[in-house]
Formats: structure tokens, C-alpha cells, sequence
């Protein structure tokens, strides 16, 4: 029982009482409860309340066991458990001082296995942290249970192999949980598990009516096992002594109810991405009225959103260590995203939307979850302001464009990851990582052959010849290695994506929405502007070609200059809206699994370190090994104008050739936001405000000064809390790789002189 | 239509006015400051020659930004009363399309603003750069009571301004001399604040460049107490100063 079940009086008998409207009654509609019940907050923050000592005991304990962890590289690991919705019993922080109950495994920050995915991943991941695998563990899923992992490699063909092995197609789910699948974990809490399987039945009942297909007999298939895995939900909250299987009835209730939907499902999927939702307004819905009835005070309300975001915050996964160089640190992308406006014009702004942001206050800072702020011009005043404050204070919140998402997922869509929006238990995507765009313009140069190692990886094509580049010249060429590739990658993902289905199906997550449901085939770009600079090099300068003995072309050399993307200059920003167009409409060309709507998103996370450090010499005058600029960012340095240009050239890649988001991150000095400290907020909210209105889609901000990273460098145990925001999500500064950390800092930092 | 010689443009934010601004550097300046931090854009053969149209050009790719953005277009160099023509035709031409118009200067010039360019004039960002004539005439190489006749003119048709007092250890440190001003400051009524900027020497870069001896590579930069004791110094005069 936890303390706060003791402490209240019973729950009151009816769960929805003072709850308007009936549409949500009839079917499974959180977003029409919402409309119908939310109360929009237009003031500012100063009815907010700091920690409490209960939080700040709870806070301290997991900070210590945090700070063990860094030491360890992992706290503890049970490698003898696959983990399963009910694997593990219950586990405790702090029994008696917990609001929030419930944990991954029997004990925080005890990480857990999960070899569907692939067990040489389970195994190479204890082994990197001094665990052995357990044999009987191994002889299962080695013998007699079949892996993600495997199914995909049984039907990889020989040159999806070599395209992943060369890197030019890299990051692909195939040995790893997809993620970026988000539950609509709000239903347990409105509905409880009695009424969501019952409507489970109902959508398995019109599927009798149906012929034996295999998709009707797969979609069957799933949702007996969607069924199973609700059941399972309701096990695993018994154990902690909460029944879901019926509402929640207070606020206390309803953030504990959807926690554990949400703890269910990263009980169940080590997904690369496992994201939240967009929760506070719901919750708020329920906070109000305890409010109202007295039942408890703001204090408490902030209390209950702090202890939920403590849990949020140690939500762990057994990783190999070349992922974590890849996505920096121990990422878990928890986003939840906020703020926002209506379709009728109301915000969806409440008070339980600061509350959200007022953790990073009572809970120091920190990267997860992932808070994401949907972001309007025509926000209330006192939100953005609040918003621009806690980014000046924090760098760490991201933003994006509240007004390109609503017109095309709704008024309840979340991001999940980074930038990829998805409307709330009605869509999912199947995730794709992405494609190197620098390397396959290298490809076409060298007639499909590798730059590094000379290896012919795309289909062999004749080598541009001449002492200097010819634009139109290379561009054809360009253009039939990403025929070749984008053919290539749409065929690698829809293996990846039949074998994730059949061997790691997202049981409890896709519970959680509804059948059937839209999903996307996510397929994504790096090195954007890296190929539109070289691009442009060869258009607008001459670009010597040096090859070696072999008729490699190794190197470049640029004579005169050209207009570098990044400066809000056409000449180049218009052949970086080209290739997003380009690229995404050979991806539409094949046909996706499951009848997919193909996106793409032009993002890179961290890994453009990793892109960079795999791609030779470039014909933008980039060496060979420089890390790429991260998501849709010009490349450091070249964007001589400021934040606010740079920005502007970003601004013009057409969102509806990339939906599945298009990533900026900018660093800028607290001086670059105004001499007087006063100023800075409402600044920043005019750039968040300018960018949007120009049609921008996301933005990081981290507000720093150069020599603070540097300090953080040095003396990595004085900032454990040193949160900065990379292409699409925060990481701890001192977690980076050394080399992750100097990429951070060679990049532009925008603040004028 | 006007002509005017461009130095170069660039977007900024909370600095040269409020919000985020697009920011017209022009060539040409009649002063030649010791701590000067731009010595590239003293002379107005070096611009780049550009119509009235081609800056409004420019400035149209950033107008939903600078609007929504709080900002707005602000006038700066080098002098920008040095072309005083191409400045009152570009702030015109911004007045029509709504945009905020924000007028960097020493005021050295500022006989040479019309009225009609101070009507078309939202804010005036006005260098003092001293009040002691002598240390005015060794800082800038000119006298100092162009200025103040422009600072009063300024309060006469009510446009508001911004002063900017760059300290200078030394030299525009001295306390009798900033009382002095900030009791004549005070005594405007049009005056929204005053920025007291430490001097810095980041400006030092462009004089190697240009090969030009930088003339206060000696002299120290201003401790944060004593640009607190000038701050302080405005503020007993009932002046915003930050």
C-alpha cells in the first residue's frame, strides 16, 4: 500500500463525477474528455510551489544512487529475468515516502533484460558492464525462441547488408526495440483495464466478420495479444497494491494509473525511444477537481507531478556501449509534450503545464523526460514567458511549431523522440533512423564505390572524370545513387518492420491505441547540409577533385567561394529544399509495410559524430572525419549572420516533405539574448515567435557560455546536472564522450558582439 | 531613389534595440573613437553601394520574422547621419510596411537629421561618448555640443532614446563628469534608460587585420565595481541604468 492510499480517505465511488460531456463515455475518446473538461490557464507562474522535504528526501536518494551509476556505467543489472510486464515483483525508491509507486525491476535504476530484440544485444551489454549471461537465459532465446534480431538478418539481402555495413544506411533498428511508438497511457486512468479490454473485444468482434487473410489473421493475432498484455497491466499494478482494472478516481489515482501503463510498456520494450505522451492537461483535468473538492492543495498537486517525474527520470535500459557513443549517454527520449492550442482557438495550456516545467526547478534539471513545448505565437503570454525563462535557466526544453502540427495531427498530438508527431493512440510509425546523404554524394562521384575503402557498394556507375566537379554532371549522378538508395533503405526498413511485428510486437503500447491504426514508415536524412553546401561549392566555386592511385577520389580543394547554407542565401537554400523534396519522393516510390504512409525526418540525434567520423573528405572543403552539422543545423561556422539567419534558411525546408520533423539546435550566449538579464526572456520568446511565424518546425535552445562547457570538461563532478540540448533531446554535458563534448562546443554559438 | 554605401547587415537580438532587429551597418564615420570596435567601417568607399530598394529587398526575407519577434530595423554603422538621405528614404519606406525603426549615433551629425526622418524615427540609440569636452575631443577627435544639441532637439520632438556610455577606465571614468551627465540626461524627460558599457577590446582582431596600431591595447577593461559606482551614479539621478 503506499503512503497516500493510507493517508487519504477511500477513494469516492464514482470515478468520473463532475465530469461534462458523453461522447467520451460511448468510445475510447481521451482527447473529446479533455475538450470537454479542461480548464485553459492564461496567467503566469507565480502560484507555483518548490519542493517539498518528502520530494526533496525521495530526489536525494535517487540523486545518490545516480552518481553510483555514473561511476559504474550501469547501478545493477538482473540478467537472469526477461523482462515481461509481470517479471519482476514490486521495488521501491522509498516505500514510505513515495507517492508514485512502481519500478522497471525489484530495485531503482536495476536494469533488465529484454532479448526479443536480439539476444547477441542482451549479451554484449552485460558483458560490457563485468555481467555474465545467464546460459539458461541464452540457451532460450539462442534454441528455442527466435529474435528480432535474427528474422532480420534471415531476410536482409546481400546488398542491404553491405549499404548498413559500409554506413551509408546506419542506426537501423534491427538488433534493437524501434520505440517511438507512444501508448495512449491516459486510457487506463479514464477508463481502467475492464472497460479497454472490453473494447479491445469490440474491435476483435468486427474482425470475424472478415476472410482469413494474413492481415486479418495478423491483426487478430495482435490484438489477443494486446488483450493479454492489459491483463498482465492489471497484475502488475495489484502488486502494488492499485486496481486499474476499474478508473481512477482522484488525482493521486489518475497520475498512478497512467504511470503504470507507461511502466507496463517499458517493462515490456526496450524501444529506442519510449515516449510519454501529452499528459499534463489531461491530469490537470483531475488535479483541478481535487482542488476543487478540497481533497488537496497546490502543494500537493506540484508533489504528485514531482514524484512522477522522479520516476520518469530513472527509467533505464540495457544498452551496449557503442550505442550510448552513438545517442550519447543513456537516452530513453520520455517526451512529453505541452502547451499548444485548440482547434476551437482555446490553449491548451493549464496550470499542470507548469507544473510540468516546475520539476526542472524542484528536481534540479535534468534531460529526461524529454519535455517538449508545442509552441504558438498565440500562446498566453505568461506560458511563454515562463517557457523562455526555464530555457535561460535550464537548457532543457526543445520546441516545435504547434501550428504546423495542428492542422495535420490534431489538437492531440505528441512528439515522440525528437520531432516525430503522432496524434495520440491513433497513429504509430515504424521507425527508420536514416541515411547518409553526404556519403551517397561521394558515391556518385566515385561511380558507387566507398570513399574510405574503395569497397563498390551501390551499383557500379561510370566515375564523374575531370580535374574540377560539373554541377549538372554531378548532380545526375547524385541523383541515380539516391534512386538506388532510397530503393535500398524503403525495402531494409519494411524487413525490419515485418520481422519487429512478428518477434517484438509492442503488445501493451499498441493496447493503447486504437484498431486500426495510421501508422508511418519514418525514414530519415543526415548530412543535409553538408551535400547542399558541397553542392553549392560545385555550382557557385570550382572544386578541384584529387584522387590516389586507384581513380578514388579522396579530396577536394575549393577555389572562390559560395554561398554556404545557413546564411538565408537561396542560391544554397533552395538546393537543400530540393534534395528533402528529392529524397522524399523516391521514398514514396516503393511501396511501405503494412500499407505505410512514408515520412522522413531530417534529424541525426548525436550520431552526426558518428556519420561524420565514417565519411571522407567532402567537397565543401569538410575533412574527412569532421563530425556532420546535427539534424537540419548548417554546417558549424558557416553561418555568419547570427541565430536568427541561420534559423531562417532552416525555416524553409517544407514540412510536409519531411514530417517526420526537421531538427535545429542552437547554443547561444545569455548576452546574445541582451545586455539586461530582464530583457532575455521576452527575447527569446520573440525569436521562438519570429521562427514559427516563418514557418520553422523545431528548435533546441540551449542558452550557455563557451567557457561554462569547457569549466564542465575539466571538472565533470562540479555540473552533474549540466543539461544541454542536442539535435532533438537533452543529454547530461558530462555524460558526452569526449569527443561528442568538443563537437558541442567547436559548433556556432550565436552571440553577436 | 537613394543610394547609400552598405557596410553589411545582420540579425541581432537585444542589443541594438529591442527585440530581434535587422541590423544595417553603413559606411563612413566622421569619429575616430580610441576604443572603436568596428575601424572597418570608418570609411564609406569601402561599402558596398546599394539602392533603397535592394536594402528593402533584404529586409522584406525578414519581416514576419522581425515582427512577430518584438524587433524591428535599426540604422547603425560607421554614422548613419553621414548618409542622412538614404537613412530617412530606408526608415520611410519601413514606417509604411509598420516596422519599428531604431537610429544608432554619436548625434555628432545630428543637424543633418530632418524632421521628417525624426518623425519616421521610433527610437534614437545615442552615443554620449563623454561630458567633459576635452576628454570628448581627445576620445573622438571632435567637440561634444553637436551632441547635445541633437540630445535636446531629440527631447523637444519627443522620440525616445536610449543613451549608451561606453566606460572607459581613465578616461570616461570620472565622477564629477558622469554626475554631470546624468543630471542632464535626467533632465530630457525622453530618455527610456541609459546602457553603461565596460569597455572591451574585442575589436582588436579587425585593427591587426586592417593593420591599424589599436590605441588602447593598454588600457585595462572596467572592474564590475566600478561600472557598478557608474550605474549607481545615473541611477541617483532618477535614471534607468543598466
Amino acid at each position: 500500500m503506499t503512503q497516500a492510499t493510507r493517508k487519504d480517505t477511500r477513494p469516492p465511488t464514482d470515478p468520473w463525477r463532475g465530469f461534462a460531456g458523453i461522447c467520451w463515455h460511448r468510445k475510447i475518446d481521451v482527447r473529446a474528455f479533455i475538450q470537454d473538461n479542461y480548464t485553459p490557464y492564461e496567467g503566469d507562474a507565480a502560484f507555483l510551489t518548490g519542493p517539498t522535504e518528502r520530494t526533496q528526501a525521495v530526489w536525494d536518494i535517487v540523486s545518490e544512487l545516480r552518481a553510483e551509476e555514473r561511476r559504474k556505467g550501469v547501478l545493477d543489472v538482473d540478467a537472469a529475468t526477461p523482462s515481461t510486464i509481470t517479471a519482476h515483483g514490486p521495488g521501491w525508491i522509498d516505500k514510505d515516502r513515495e507517492l508514485i509507486v512502481g519500478l522497471q525491476t525489484d530495485a531503482p535504476l536495476k536494469r533488465a533484460i529484454m532479448p526479443n530484440g536480439g539476444l547477441r544485444m542482451v549479451e554484449n551489454g552485460l558483458r560490457a558492464y563485468g555481467y555474465e549471461p545467464d546460459p539458461f537465459v541464452s540457451r532460450v532465446f539462442g534454441t528455442y525462441r527466435k529474435t528480432h534480431n535474427q528474422g532480420v538478418f534471415d531476410a536482409y539481402t546481400q546488398e542491404m547488408r553491405q549499404a548498413r555495413k559500409a554506413g551509408i544506411i546506419t542506426g537501423l533498428p534491427d538488433a534493437y526495440g524501434r520505440g517511438r511508438i507512444i501508448g495512449d497511457y491516459r486510457r487506463v486512468a479514464l477508463y481502467g483495464t475492464t472497460h479497454l479490454i472490453e473494447a479491445k473485444h469490440a474491435e476483435c468482434d468486427l474482425l470475424d466478420t472478415q476472410p482469413s487473410t494474413a492481415e486479418v489473421i495478423r491483426d487478430r493475432e495482435e490484438l489477443a495479444e494486446q488483450i493479454r498484455a492489459l491483463a498482465e497491466l492489471e497484475e502488475m499494478a495489484a502488486s502494488y497494491g492499485c486496481v486499474v482494472s476499474r478508473p481512477a478516481a482522484t488525482a493521486h489515482e489518475a497520475v498512478q494509473w497512467l504511470y503504470l501503463g507507461f511502466l507496463a510498456a517499458v517493462k515490456e520494450q526496450n524501444g529506442a525511444a519510449m515516449s510519454l505522451g501529452r499528459s499534463s492537461t489531461f491530469l490537470d483535468v483531475y488535479l483541478a477537481r481535487d482542488l476543487e473538492e478540497g481533497r488537496i492543495d497546490e502543494t500537493r498537486a506540484q508533489e504528485l507531478i514531482d514524484d512522477f517525474v522522479i520516476k520518469l527520470r530513472i527509467v533505464r535500459f540495457l544498452r551496449t556501449p557503442e550505442y550510448d557513443e552513438l545517442f550519447s549517454g543513456d537516452p530513453t527520449w520520455v517526451t512529453e509534450s505541452l502547451g499548444g492550442i485548440g482547434q476551437d482557438g482555446r490553449t491548451l495550456v493549464t496550470r499542470t503545464s507548469f507544473r510540468f516545467l516546475q520539476t526542472l526547478y524542484n528536481l534540479e534539471p535534468a534531460p529526461e523526460p524529454n519535455l517538449t513545448v508545442l509552441w504558438s505565437p498565440r500562446l498566453p503570454e505568461g506560458f511563454k514567458t515562463f517557457c523562455a525563462q526555464v530555457s535561460i535557466d535550464t537548457s532543457a526544453l526543445q520546441y516545435e511549431s504547434d501550428d504546423l502540427l495542428r492542422p495535420r495531427t490534431g489538437d492531440d498530438t505528441a512528439i515522440a523522440c525528437c520531432v516525430s508527431a503522432m496524434a495520440v493512440g491513433r497513429q504509430m510509425q515504424f521507425f527508420g533512423a536514416r541515411v547518409n546523404l553526404a556519403k551517397a554524394l561521394l558515391y556518385a562521384i566515385n561511380g558507387g564505390r566507398d570513399e574510405m575503402t574503395g569497397e563498390q557498394i551501390a551499383p557500379a556507375t561510370e566515375p564523374l572524370a575531370g580535374d574540377h566537379l560539373d554541377y549538372q554532371e554531378l548532380n545526375t549522378a547524385y541523383d541515380h545513387v539516391l534512386d538506388w538508395l532510397a530503393a535500398t533503405y524503403v525495402n531494409a526498413l519494411n524487413v525490419i518492420h515485418y520481422m519487429h511485428d512478428k518477434y517484438a510486437y509492442e503488445r501493451l503500447e499498441m493496447a493503447l491505441h486504437d484498431h486500426p491504426v495510421h501508422r508511418t514508415l519514418a525514414c530519415g536524412i543526415a548530412g543535409l547540409s553538408v551535400a547542399a553546401d558541397s553542392l553549392s561549392a560545385a555550382k557557385h566555386a570550382r572544386v578541384k577533385v584529387i584522387r590516389d592511385d586507384t581513380g578514388l577520389a579522396v579530396d577536394y580543394v575549393v577555389e572562390g567561394e559560395y554561398p554556404a547554407f545557413g546564411n538565408n542565401d537561396d542560391r544554397v537554400d533552395e538546393i537543400a529544399v530540393d534534395l528533402v523534396r528529392r529524397f522524399m519522393a523516391k521514398v514514396r516510390e516503393h511501396p511501405a509495410y503494412r500499407n505505410a504512409e512514408h515520412t522522413q525526418s531530417v534529424l541525426t540525434i548525436t550520431s552526426n559524430v558518428v556519420y561524420g567520423k565514417h565519411t571522407g573528405n567532402t567537397p565543401d572543403g569538410r575533412r574527412a572525419g569532421q563530425p556532420f552539422a546535427p539534424g537540419a543545423n548548417p554546417m558549424n561556422g558557416r553561418d555568419r549572420h547570427g541565430m536568427a539567419v541561420s534559423a531562417l534558411s532552416v525555416a524553409k525546408i517544407p514540412y510536409d516533405q519531411a514530417r517526420d520533423g526537421i531538427s535545429l539546435t542552437s547554443t547561444i550566449t545569455p548576452e546574445g539574448l541582451g545586455h539586461h538579464p530582464g530583457e532575455r526572456a521576452a527575447n527569446l520568446v520573440g525569436i521562438l515567435d519570429g521562427y514559427m511565424a516563418a514557418g520553422g518546425f523545431h528548435l533546441n535552445v540551449n542558452v550557455l557560455d563557451r567557457a561554462t562547457l569547457e569549466d564542465a570538461m575539466e571538472h565533470p563532478d562540479d555540473y552533474p546536472a549540466l543539461t544541454i540540448r542536442v539535435s532533438g533531446y537533452a543529454v547530461n554535458f558530462v555524460r558526452l564522450t569526449r569527443e561528442q563534448q568538443l563537437d558541442v562546443i567547436s559548433r556556432t554559438f550565436h552571440g553577436r558582439l | 531613389m537613394n543610394t547609400g554605401r552598405v557596410h553589411s547587415w545582420d540579425l541581432s537580438t537585444g542589443v541594438d534595440g529591442p527585440g530581434t532587429r535587422f541590423v544595417l551597418f553603413l559606411s563612413g564615420c566622421p569619429l575616430r573613437c580610441l576604443y572603436c570596435a568596428n575601424p572597418d567601417t570608418w570609411h564609406m568607399r569601402d561599402g558596398q553601394e546599394m539602392t533603397v530598394d535592394a536594402v528593402m529587398a533584404e529586409i522584406e526575407k525578414y519581416r514576419t520574422f522581425i515582427t512577430a519577434a518584438g524587433g524591428g530595423v535599426t540604422i547603425t554603422g560607421g554614422e548613419p547621419l553621414l548618409q542622412p538621405a538614404f537613412t530617412a528614404e530606408v526608415f520611410h519606406r519601413c514606417k509604411e510596411l509598420g516596422l519599428h525603426t531604431t537610429l544608432d549615433t554619436s548625434g555628432f551629425l545630428g543637424s543633418r537629421a530632418t524632421d521628417d526622418l525624426l518623425a519616421d524615427t521610433n527610437l534614437v540609440l545615442l552615443d554620449i561618448k563623454a561630458f567633459d569636452v576635452a576628454a570628448y575631443r581627445s576620445l573622438t577627435g571632435a567637440g561634444l555640443a553637436p551632441t547635445l544639441t541633437f540630445a535636446t532637439r531629440l527631447s523637444r520632438h519627443g522620440v525616445p532614446v536610449r543613451i549608451r556610455y561606453v566606460l572607459v577606465p581613465g578616461r570616461t571614468d570620472d565622477e564629477s563628469a558622469i554626475d554631470g551627465l546624468a543630471a542632464f540626461v535626467a533632465g530630457l524627460g525622453n530618455v527610456e534608460c541609459v546602457d553603461v558599457l565596460p569597455f572591451h577590446k574585442l575589436g582588436a582582431a579587425k585593427y591587426e587585420a586592417l593593420d591599424i596600431p589599436f590605441p588602447l591595447r593598454d588600457t585595462p577593461t572596467p572592474s564590475p565595481d566600478l561600472v557598478d559606482r557608474v550605474r549607481g551614479q545615473f541611477r541617483d539621478h532618477g535614471v534607468r541604468a543598466f
